[in-house]
Protein backbone atom coordinates (compact mmCIF):
# COMPACT_ATOMS: atom_id res chain seq x y z
CA UNK A 1 0.00 0.00 0.00
CA UNK A 2 2.55 2.39 1.21
CA UNK A 3 0.46 5.06 2.36
CA UNK A 4 1.45 6.94 5.44
CA UNK A 5 -1.21 8.32 7.48
CA UNK A 6 -0.46 12.72 7.94
CA UNK A 7 -3.24 14.46 9.42
CA UNK A 8 -0.75 17.86 9.60
CA UNK A 9 -2.87 19.37 6.41
CA UNK A 10 -6.36 18.55 8.16
CA UNK A 11 -5.41 19.97 11.23
CA UNK A 12 -4.21 23.30 9.55
CA UNK A 13 -8.35 23.63 8.43
CA UNK A 14 -9.59 21.92 11.56
CA UNK A 15 -11.33 25.33 12.27
CA UNK A 16 -13.09 25.55 9.09
CA UNK A 17 -14.20 21.93 10.11
CA UNK A 18 -15.59 22.80 13.60
CA UNK A 19 -17.10 25.91 11.82
CA UNK A 20 -19.12 23.30 9.76
CA UNK A 21 -19.74 21.35 12.72
CA UNK A 22 -21.47 24.40 14.30
CA UNK A 23 -23.48 25.10 11.27
CA UNK A 24 -24.74 21.17 11.32
CA UNK A 25 -25.66 22.09 14.67
CA UNK A 26 -27.55 25.14 14.27
CA UNK A 27 -29.32 23.30 10.98
CA UNK A 28 -30.53 20.50 13.52
CA UNK A 29 -31.38 22.65 15.73
CA UNK A 30 -33.83 24.81 13.92
CA UNK A 31 -35.28 22.02 11.74
CA UNK A 32 -36.22 19.67 14.86
CA UNK A 33 -37.22 22.91 16.68
CA UNK A 34 -39.95 23.61 13.73
CA UNK A 35 -40.31 20.19 13.02
CA UNK A 36 -41.66 19.29 16.96
CA UNK A 37 -44.63 21.81 16.65
CA UNK A 38 -45.11 20.52 12.74
CA UNK A 39 -44.69 16.35 14.55
CA UNK A 40 -47.05 17.57 17.63
CA UNK A 41 -49.42 19.16 15.49
CA UNK A 42 -49.27 16.41 13.02
CA UNK A 43 -50.10 13.45 15.41
CA UNK A 44 -53.14 15.26 17.23
CA UNK A 45 -54.37 15.29 13.73
CA UNK A 46 -53.39 11.38 13.18
CA UNK A 47 -55.60 10.24 16.23
CA UNK A 48 -58.31 12.59 15.83
CA UNK A 49 -61.40 11.24 15.14
CA UNK A 50 -62.35 14.09 12.33
CA UNK A 51 -61.67 12.74 8.93
CA UNK A 52 -61.18 16.13 7.92
CA UNK A 53 -57.97 16.39 10.20
CA UNK A 54 -56.98 12.72 10.19
CA UNK A 55 -56.53 12.58 6.01
CA UNK A 56 -54.67 15.63 5.18
CA UNK A 57 -51.73 14.47 8.37
CA UNK A 58 -52.02 11.18 7.03
CA UNK A 59 -51.01 12.00 3.51
CA UNK A 60 -48.27 14.47 4.49
CA UNK A 61 -46.96 11.92 6.76
CA UNK A 62 -46.90 9.29 4.22
CA UNK A 63 -45.46 11.67 1.36
CA UNK A 64 -42.47 12.63 3.10
CA UNK A 65 -41.59 9.00 4.74
CA UNK A 66 -41.41 7.79 1.50
CA UNK A 67 -39.69 10.04 -0.33
CA UNK A 68 -35.82 10.04 -0.06
CA UNK A 69 -34.81 13.29 1.97
CA UNK A 70 -31.83 14.05 -0.71
CA UNK A 71 -34.71 14.28 -2.99
CA UNK A 72 -36.71 16.37 -0.91
CA UNK A 73 -33.59 18.61 -0.34
CA UNK A 74 -33.09 19.18 -3.92
CA UNK A 75 -36.61 19.31 -4.82
CA UNK A 76 -37.00 22.51 -2.42
CA UNK A 77 -33.88 23.95 -3.78
CA UNK A 78 -33.84 23.86 -7.12
CA UNK A 79 -37.90 23.33 -7.79
CA UNK A 80 -39.63 25.58 -5.74
CA UNK A 81 -38.20 28.45 -7.18
CA UNK A 82 -39.49 28.15 -10.43
CA UNK A 83 -42.60 27.83 -8.68
CA UNK A 84 -42.03 31.15 -7.35
CA UNK A 85 -41.56 29.81 -4.13
CA UNK A 86 -37.39 31.01 -3.79
CA UNK A 87 -35.07 30.40 -0.10
CA UNK A 88 -31.67 30.74 0.30
CA UNK A 89 -29.82 28.04 0.73
CA UNK A 90 -29.59 27.77 4.66
CA UNK A 91 -33.08 28.38 4.67
CA UNK A 92 -34.27 25.92 2.47
CA UNK A 93 -32.37 22.87 3.74
CA UNK A 94 -34.32 24.09 7.05
CA UNK A 95 -37.53 24.33 5.69
CA UNK A 96 -37.04 20.89 3.99
CA UNK A 97 -35.28 19.47 7.34
CA UNK A 98 -38.18 20.41 9.38
CA UNK A 99 -41.01 19.54 6.83
CA UNK A 100 -38.60 16.12 6.76
CA UNK A 101 -38.45 16.02 10.60
CA UNK A 102 -42.42 16.85 11.47
CA UNK A 103 -43.72 13.42 9.40
CA UNK A 104 -40.94 11.43 11.65
CA UNK A 105 -41.81 13.15 14.70
CA UNK A 106 -45.61 12.93 14.14
CA UNK A 107 -45.51 9.22 13.88
CA UNK A 108 -42.93 9.03 17.37
CA UNK A 109 -45.47 11.28 19.37
CA UNK A 110 -48.74 9.89 17.69
CA UNK A 111 -47.25 6.53 19.57
CA UNK A 112 -46.16 8.40 22.43
CA UNK A 113 -50.08 9.38 22.99
CA UNK A 114 -51.59 6.07 22.36
CA UNK A 115 -50.02 5.02 25.14
CA UNK A 116 -51.77 7.34 27.71
CA UNK A 117 -54.15 5.79 28.97
CA UNK A 118 -57.81 7.21 27.94
CA UNK A 119 -58.60 7.41 31.48
CA UNK A 120 -56.20 10.42 32.23
CA UNK A 121 -58.44 12.72 29.74
CA UNK A 122 -61.13 11.61 31.14
CA UNK A 123 -60.15 12.48 34.54
CA UNK A 124 -59.54 16.29 33.30
CA UNK A 125 -62.52 16.85 31.51
CA UNK A 126 -64.48 15.79 34.88
CA UNK A 127 -62.53 18.44 36.90
CA UNK A 128 -63.60 20.64 34.40
CA UNK A 129 -60.51 21.22 32.53
CA UNK A 130 -60.64 22.24 28.85
CA UNK A 131 -59.57 19.46 26.07
CA UNK A 132 -56.63 21.75 25.07
CA UNK A 133 -55.67 22.25 29.01
CA UNK A 134 -55.48 18.66 29.22
CA UNK A 135 -53.68 18.35 26.43
CA UNK A 136 -51.21 20.90 27.48
CA UNK A 137 -50.81 20.21 30.97
CA UNK A 138 -51.41 16.19 31.12
CA UNK A 139 -51.29 14.66 27.56
CA UNK A 140 -47.97 16.69 26.04
CA UNK A 141 -46.13 16.38 29.16
CA UNK A 142 -46.59 12.73 29.42
CA UNK A 143 -46.28 12.05 25.94
CA UNK A 144 -42.87 13.53 25.36
CA UNK A 145 -41.66 11.43 28.54
CA UNK A 146 -43.27 8.45 27.02
CA UNK A 147 -41.24 9.19 23.53
CA UNK A 148 -37.66 10.66 24.58
CA UNK A 149 -36.35 6.97 24.15
CA UNK A 150 -37.55 7.08 20.27
CA UNK A 151 -37.24 10.77 20.61
CA UNK A 152 -33.59 10.17 20.77
CA UNK A 153 -32.27 8.10 17.90
CA UNK A 154 -34.92 10.14 15.69
CA UNK A 155 -32.89 13.31 16.98
CA UNK A 156 -29.40 11.67 16.29
CA UNK A 157 -30.60 10.84 12.82
CA UNK A 158 -32.40 13.61 12.18
CA UNK A 159 -28.70 15.79 13.35
CA UNK A 160 -26.55 12.78 10.75
CA UNK A 161 -28.93 13.90 8.08
CA UNK A 162 -27.92 17.26 8.03
CA UNK A 163 -24.71 16.01 6.12
CA UNK A 164 -27.13 16.19 2.72
CA UNK A 165 -26.99 19.84 3.09
CA UNK A 166 -23.63 19.55 0.95
CA UNK A 167 -25.32 18.34 -1.64
CA UNK A 168 -26.75 22.12 -2.20
CA UNK A 169 -23.44 23.71 -1.19
CA UNK A 170 -24.15 24.68 2.61
CA UNK A 171 -20.44 25.21 4.16
CA UNK A 172 -21.74 22.20 7.44
CA UNK A 173 -19.75 20.04 8.10
CA UNK A 174 -19.33 17.42 5.14
CA UNK A 175 -19.32 20.29 2.33
CA UNK A 176 -16.24 21.55 4.53
CA UNK A 177 -14.32 18.05 4.70
CA UNK A 178 -15.10 17.70 0.74
CA UNK A 179 -13.62 21.04 0.71
CA UNK A 180 -10.48 20.34 2.79
CA UNK A 181 -10.09 16.68 1.12
CA UNK A 182 -10.35 18.30 -2.48
CA UNK A 183 -7.40 20.82 -1.44
CA UNK A 184 -5.07 18.71 0.75
CA UNK A 185 -5.63 15.51 -1.25
CA UNK A 186 -5.73 13.97 2.27
CA UNK A 187 -8.63 11.34 1.79
CA UNK A 188 -8.38 8.97 4.50
CA UNK A 189 -7.31 11.82 7.51
CA UNK A 190 -10.31 14.02 6.33
CA UNK A 191 -12.62 11.55 6.04
CA UNK A 192 -11.73 10.02 9.62
CA UNK A 193 -11.86 13.02 11.15
CA UNK A 194 -14.99 14.49 10.07
CA UNK A 195 -16.41 11.00 10.75
CA UNK A 196 -14.99 11.17 14.37
CA UNK A 197 -16.64 14.69 14.58
CA UNK A 198 -20.24 13.02 13.47
CA UNK A 199 -19.40 10.15 16.54
CA UNK A 200 -18.61 12.47 18.97
CA UNK A 201 -21.31 14.82 18.70
CA UNK A 202 -23.67 11.71 18.37
CA UNK A 203 -22.58 10.48 21.40
CA UNK A 204 -22.41 13.47 23.41
CA UNK A 205 -26.19 14.12 21.83
CA UNK A 206 -27.59 10.70 23.16
CA UNK A 207 -25.70 11.15 26.49
CA UNK A 208 -27.69 14.82 26.92
CA UNK A 209 -31.50 13.10 25.93
CA UNK A 210 -30.06 10.06 28.69
CA UNK A 211 -29.77 12.72 30.82
CA UNK A 212 -32.97 14.57 30.17
CA UNK A 213 -34.57 11.23 30.50
CA UNK A 214 -33.13 10.33 34.03
CA UNK A 215 -34.13 14.06 34.91
CA UNK A 216 -37.97 13.84 33.60
CA UNK A 217 -38.25 10.16 34.99
CA UNK A 218 -41.27 9.92 37.30
CA UNK A 219 -40.37 8.47 40.55
CA UNK A 220 -41.48 4.99 41.75
CA UNK B 1 -85.48 27.65 43.68
CA UNK B 2 -85.38 24.01 41.89
CA UNK B 3 -86.69 21.12 44.39
CA UNK B 4 -84.06 18.59 43.20
CA UNK B 5 -80.49 18.53 43.39
CA UNK B 6 -80.11 16.22 40.64
CA UNK B 7 -82.86 15.51 38.39
CA UNK B 8 -83.24 12.68 35.54
CA UNK B 9 -85.67 12.68 32.83
CA UNK B 10 -86.23 9.59 30.64
CA UNK B 11 -82.75 8.91 29.98
CA UNK B 12 -81.57 7.24 26.80
CA UNK B 13 -78.22 6.22 26.04
CA UNK B 14 -77.02 4.28 23.36
CA UNK B 15 -73.52 2.62 21.89
CA UNK B 16 -74.66 1.87 18.33
CA UNK B 17 -77.48 -0.32 17.73
CA UNK B 18 -77.31 -1.45 21.85
CA UNK B 19 -79.71 0.63 23.84
CA UNK B 20 -77.62 0.94 27.49
CA UNK B 21 -80.22 2.86 29.60
CA UNK B 22 -83.50 2.74 28.49
CA UNK B 23 -85.69 5.79 30.09
CA UNK B 24 -84.02 6.17 33.20
CA UNK B 25 -85.70 8.74 35.89
CA UNK B 26 -83.99 9.74 38.87
CA UNK B 27 -84.13 12.48 41.44
CA UNK B 28 -81.56 13.20 44.65
CA UNK B 29 -81.96 15.99 47.19
CA UNK B 30 -79.26 18.09 48.18
CA UNK B 31 -77.39 15.96 51.42
CA UNK B 32 -78.38 12.10 49.42
CA UNK B 33 -76.37 9.50 49.65
CA UNK B 34 -77.52 6.93 46.83
CA UNK B 35 -75.73 3.66 46.12
CA UNK B 36 -76.74 1.83 42.90
CA UNK B 37 -76.63 -1.25 42.02
CA UNK B 38 -77.16 -4.10 39.92
CA UNK B 39 -75.24 -6.22 37.90
CA UNK B 40 -72.73 -6.15 35.29
CA UNK B 41 -73.79 -4.12 32.00
CA UNK B 42 -77.22 -2.69 33.57
CA UNK B 43 -76.11 0.74 33.00
CA UNK B 44 -75.02 1.96 36.22
CA UNK B 45 -71.66 3.30 34.90
CA UNK B 46 -73.15 4.79 31.81
CA UNK B 47 -75.54 6.94 34.15
CA UNK B 48 -73.01 7.97 36.51
CA UNK B 49 -70.73 9.20 33.26
CA UNK B 50 -73.65 10.74 31.48
CA UNK B 51 -74.01 12.66 34.91
CA UNK B 52 -71.05 14.70 33.84
CA UNK B 53 -70.74 14.03 30.33
CA UNK B 54 -68.25 11.80 29.82
CA UNK B 55 -70.56 10.00 27.43
CA UNK B 56 -73.04 11.89 25.08
CA UNK B 57 -76.58 10.29 25.66
CA UNK B 58 -79.34 10.31 23.02
CA UNK B 59 -82.41 11.30 24.90
CA UNK B 60 -83.97 13.24 28.06
CA UNK B 61 -82.03 15.14 30.10
CA UNK B 62 -80.12 15.92 33.39
CA UNK B 63 -80.28 18.41 35.95
CA UNK B 64 -78.09 20.11 38.35
CA UNK B 65 -79.73 22.40 40.91
CA UNK B 66 -82.54 22.87 38.12
CA UNK B 67 -79.24 23.89 35.18
CA UNK B 68 -79.98 21.28 32.19
CA UNK B 69 -76.28 19.14 31.44
CA UNK B 70 -74.83 18.74 28.32
CA UNK B 71 -77.18 19.77 25.80
CA UNK B 72 -79.77 22.94 24.77
CA UNK B 73 -82.95 23.21 22.77
CA UNK B 74 -82.39 25.78 20.02
CA UNK B 75 -85.14 26.08 17.17
CA UNK B 76 -87.00 22.71 18.66
CA UNK B 77 -83.75 21.32 18.00
CA UNK B 78 -81.37 19.47 20.65
CA UNK B 79 -78.03 20.27 20.55
CA UNK B 80 -74.63 19.64 22.47
CA UNK B 81 -73.81 22.94 24.47
CA UNK B 82 -70.30 24.16 24.07
CA UNK B 83 -67.15 22.10 25.49
CA UNK B 84 -66.60 25.78 27.44
CA UNK B 85 -69.77 25.41 28.65
CA UNK B 86 -69.56 21.81 29.32
CA UNK B 87 -66.12 22.44 31.15
CA UNK B 88 -67.70 24.14 33.31
CA UNK B 89 -70.64 21.98 33.75
CA UNK B 90 -68.76 19.17 34.58
CA UNK B 91 -67.30 20.77 37.79
CA UNK B 92 -71.06 20.96 39.27
CA UNK B 93 -69.61 17.23 40.12
CA UNK B 94 -66.87 15.46 40.92
CA UNK B 95 -65.79 11.95 40.10
CA UNK B 96 -63.77 9.25 41.25
CA UNK B 97 -62.96 6.77 39.45
CA UNK B 98 -62.31 2.89 39.46
CA UNK B 99 -58.36 2.78 38.25
CA UNK B 100 -57.86 5.80 40.35
CA UNK B 101 -56.96 7.75 36.90
CA UNK B 102 -54.17 10.44 39.13
CA UNK B 103 -51.48 12.01 36.59
CA UNK B 104 -48.68 10.19 37.05
CA UNK B 105 -46.17 12.84 36.59
CA UNK B 106 -47.48 14.96 39.16
CA UNK B 107 -47.49 14.90 43.16
CA UNK B 108 -50.47 14.08 45.09
CA UNK B 109 -50.41 17.42 46.24
CA UNK B 110 -49.86 19.16 42.43
CA UNK B 111 -52.71 16.72 41.13
CA UNK B 112 -55.38 18.52 43.69
CA UNK B 113 -53.82 21.75 42.86
CA UNK B 114 -53.84 21.02 39.28
CA UNK B 115 -58.06 21.92 38.75
CA UNK B 116 -58.07 24.27 41.38
CA UNK B 117 -55.43 26.80 39.57
CA UNK B 118 -56.89 25.73 35.92
CA UNK B 119 -60.46 25.85 36.66
CA UNK B 120 -61.38 27.98 39.61
CA UNK B 121 -58.07 30.11 38.79
CA UNK B 122 -56.75 29.96 41.86
CA UNK B 123 -52.86 31.23 42.85
CA UNK B 124 -50.67 28.62 43.35
CA UNK B 125 -50.75 29.27 47.07
CA UNK B 126 -54.13 29.20 47.72
CA UNK B 127 -54.79 25.79 45.71
CA UNK B 128 -51.26 24.41 47.76
CA UNK B 129 -53.27 25.43 50.87
CA UNK B 130 -56.72 23.62 49.38
CA UNK B 131 -54.91 20.29 48.45
CA UNK B 132 -52.90 20.00 52.06
CA UNK B 133 -56.34 20.68 53.47
CA UNK B 134 -58.28 17.92 51.19
CA UNK B 135 -54.81 15.89 51.73
CA UNK B 136 -55.19 15.90 55.42
CA UNK B 137 -58.74 15.18 55.40
CA UNK B 138 -58.36 12.04 53.30
CA UNK B 139 -55.20 10.99 55.74
CA UNK B 140 -52.38 11.73 53.40
CA UNK B 141 -50.91 15.12 54.32
CA UNK B 142 -47.65 13.47 54.74
CA UNK B 143 -47.48 12.16 51.07
CA UNK B 144 -48.19 15.44 49.29
CA UNK B 145 -45.10 15.39 47.24
CA UNK B 146 -45.50 11.70 46.85
CA UNK B 147 -45.74 10.59 42.67
CA UNK B 148 -48.75 8.46 42.39
CA UNK B 149 -46.45 5.17 41.60
CA UNK B 150 -45.16 5.39 45.53
CA UNK B 151 -48.35 5.17 46.63
CA UNK B 152 -50.62 2.66 47.22
CA UNK B 153 -53.90 1.70 45.61
CA UNK B 154 -55.53 2.78 48.45
CA UNK B 155 -53.58 5.60 49.04
CA UNK B 156 -54.01 6.98 45.49
CA UNK B 157 -57.69 6.58 45.52
CA UNK B 158 -57.76 8.85 48.40
CA UNK B 159 -55.66 11.56 46.36
CA UNK B 160 -58.28 11.02 43.48
CA UNK B 161 -61.21 11.68 45.83
CA UNK B 162 -59.58 14.59 47.47
CA UNK B 163 -58.73 15.85 44.06
CA UNK B 164 -62.37 16.27 43.14
CA UNK B 165 -63.50 16.94 46.36
CA UNK B 166 -61.42 19.76 46.40
CA UNK B 167 -63.13 21.40 43.19
CA UNK B 168 -65.87 21.97 45.67
CA UNK B 169 -68.59 20.08 43.75
CA UNK B 170 -72.09 20.19 44.04
CA UNK B 171 -72.61 16.21 43.68
CA UNK B 172 -69.66 13.85 43.99
CA UNK B 173 -69.90 10.19 41.67
CA UNK B 174 -67.90 7.04 42.27
CA UNK B 175 -67.93 4.43 39.96
CA UNK B 176 -66.94 1.41 41.52
CA UNK B 177 -63.81 3.25 43.32
CA UNK B 178 -62.78 -0.07 45.51
CA UNK B 179 -63.25 -2.96 42.63
CA UNK B 180 -59.26 -1.98 41.35
CA UNK B 181 -57.77 -2.34 45.14
CA UNK B 182 -56.41 -5.68 47.17
CA UNK B 183 -58.85 -6.59 50.02
CA UNK B 184 -57.17 -5.02 52.58
CA UNK B 185 -57.17 -1.61 51.15
CA UNK B 186 -61.00 -1.33 50.32
CA UNK B 187 -61.49 -0.64 53.84
CA UNK B 188 -59.51 2.92 54.27
CA UNK B 189 -60.94 4.46 51.59
CA UNK B 190 -64.79 2.96 52.21
CA UNK B 191 -64.25 5.43 55.27
CA UNK B 192 -63.14 7.86 53.60
CA UNK B 193 -66.59 8.20 51.67
CA UNK B 194 -68.47 7.20 54.61
CA UNK B 195 -67.23 10.32 56.22
CA UNK B 196 -67.57 12.59 53.62
CA UNK B 197 -71.15 11.57 53.83
CA UNK B 198 -71.38 12.18 57.44
CA UNK B 199 -71.00 15.35 56.56
CA UNK B 200 -73.76 16.24 54.57
CA UNK B 201 -72.27 15.71 50.67
CA UNK B 202 -74.50 15.02 48.25
CA UNK B 203 -73.16 11.49 46.52
CA UNK B 204 -73.65 8.99 43.64
CA UNK B 205 -72.22 6.07 44.31
CA UNK B 206 -71.77 2.64 42.32
CA UNK B 207 -70.68 -0.47 43.89
CA UNK B 208 -70.19 -3.88 44.23
CA UNK B 209 -69.42 -3.52 48.08
CA UNK B 210 -73.65 -4.21 49.12
CA UNK B 211 -72.66 -4.04 52.93
CA UNK B 212 -71.28 -0.93 52.20
CA UNK B 213 -74.13 0.44 50.37
CA UNK B 214 -76.80 -0.48 53.03
CA UNK B 215 -74.62 1.28 55.58
CA UNK B 216 -73.94 4.44 53.59
CA UNK B 217 -76.88 4.98 51.83
CA UNK B 218 -80.15 6.86 52.30
CA UNK B 219 -81.67 5.49 49.10
CA UNK B 220 -80.36 2.15 46.71
CA UNK B 221 -81.35 2.27 43.44
CA UNK B 222 -81.28 -1.27 41.74
CA UNK B 223 -80.73 -0.87 38.08
CA UNK B 224 -81.83 -4.00 35.70
CA UNK B 225 -81.36 -3.92 31.75
CA UNK B 226 -80.86 -0.19 31.52
CA UNK B 227 -83.75 0.49 34.05
CA UNK B 228 -84.57 0.85 37.26
CA UNK B 229 -85.73 -2.10 38.29
CA UNK B 230 -86.41 -0.97 41.69
CA UNK B 231 -85.40 1.77 44.28
CA UNK B 232 -86.30 2.52 48.36
CA UNK B 233 -84.26 2.83 51.19
CA UNK B 234 -81.68 0.57 51.79
CA UNK B 235 -83.68 -1.72 54.51
CA UNK B 236 -85.96 -2.56 52.81
CA UNK B 237 -84.26 -3.22 49.31
CA UNK B 238 -81.98 -5.41 51.10
CA UNK B 239 -84.35 -7.26 53.51
CA UNK B 240 -87.43 -6.94 51.37
CA UNK B 241 -86.68 -6.65 48.07
CA UNK B 242 -90.00 -6.38 45.74
CA UNK B 243 -88.61 -7.93 42.17
CA UNK B 244 -87.66 -11.48 41.75
CA UNK B 245 -84.61 -10.06 39.88
CA UNK B 246 -83.41 -8.36 42.64
CA UNK B 247 -83.54 -11.08 45.24
CA UNK B 248 -82.01 -13.28 42.86
CA UNK B 249 -79.17 -10.56 42.32
CA UNK B 250 -78.66 -10.26 46.21
CA UNK B 251 -78.28 -13.81 46.69
CA UNK B 252 -75.13 -13.65 44.13
CA UNK B 253 -73.91 -10.37 45.49
CA UNK B 254 -71.22 -9.85 48.72
CA UNK B 255 -74.56 -8.56 50.79
CA UNK B 256 -75.91 -12.50 50.54
CA UNK B 257 -73.05 -13.93 51.25
CA UNK B 258 -73.03 -13.06 54.63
Amino acid sequence: MGYTLNFAAVWRSFDLLLEGLALSLALAFGAILIGAVIGLFTAFCLISKNGFARRPAGIYVTIIRNTPILVLVLFTYFALPQLGFRLGKIESFIFTLALYSGAYLAEVFRAGLLSIPVGLREAGLAIGLTEMQIRTSIIAPLMFRNVLPSLSSTIISLFKDTSLAAAIAVPELTFEARKINVETFRVIETWIVASCLYVITCSILAALMRALERRLSVPR
Amino acid sequence: MPNHLLEIRDLHKSYGEVEVLKGVDCTMAQGDVISIIGSSGSGKTTMLRCINMLEEFQGGSISIDGEEIGYETVGGQRRRKKEKEIARQRALTGMAFQQFNLFPHMSAARNVMLGLMKVKKLSKDEARSIAEKWLDRVGLRSRADHFPGQLSGGQQQRVAIARAIAMNPRLMLFDEVTSALDPELVNEVLQVIKSLAQDGMSMLLVTHEMRFAYEVSNRVIFMNQGRIGEEGNPREMFHKPKSERLSEFLKTSSFGER
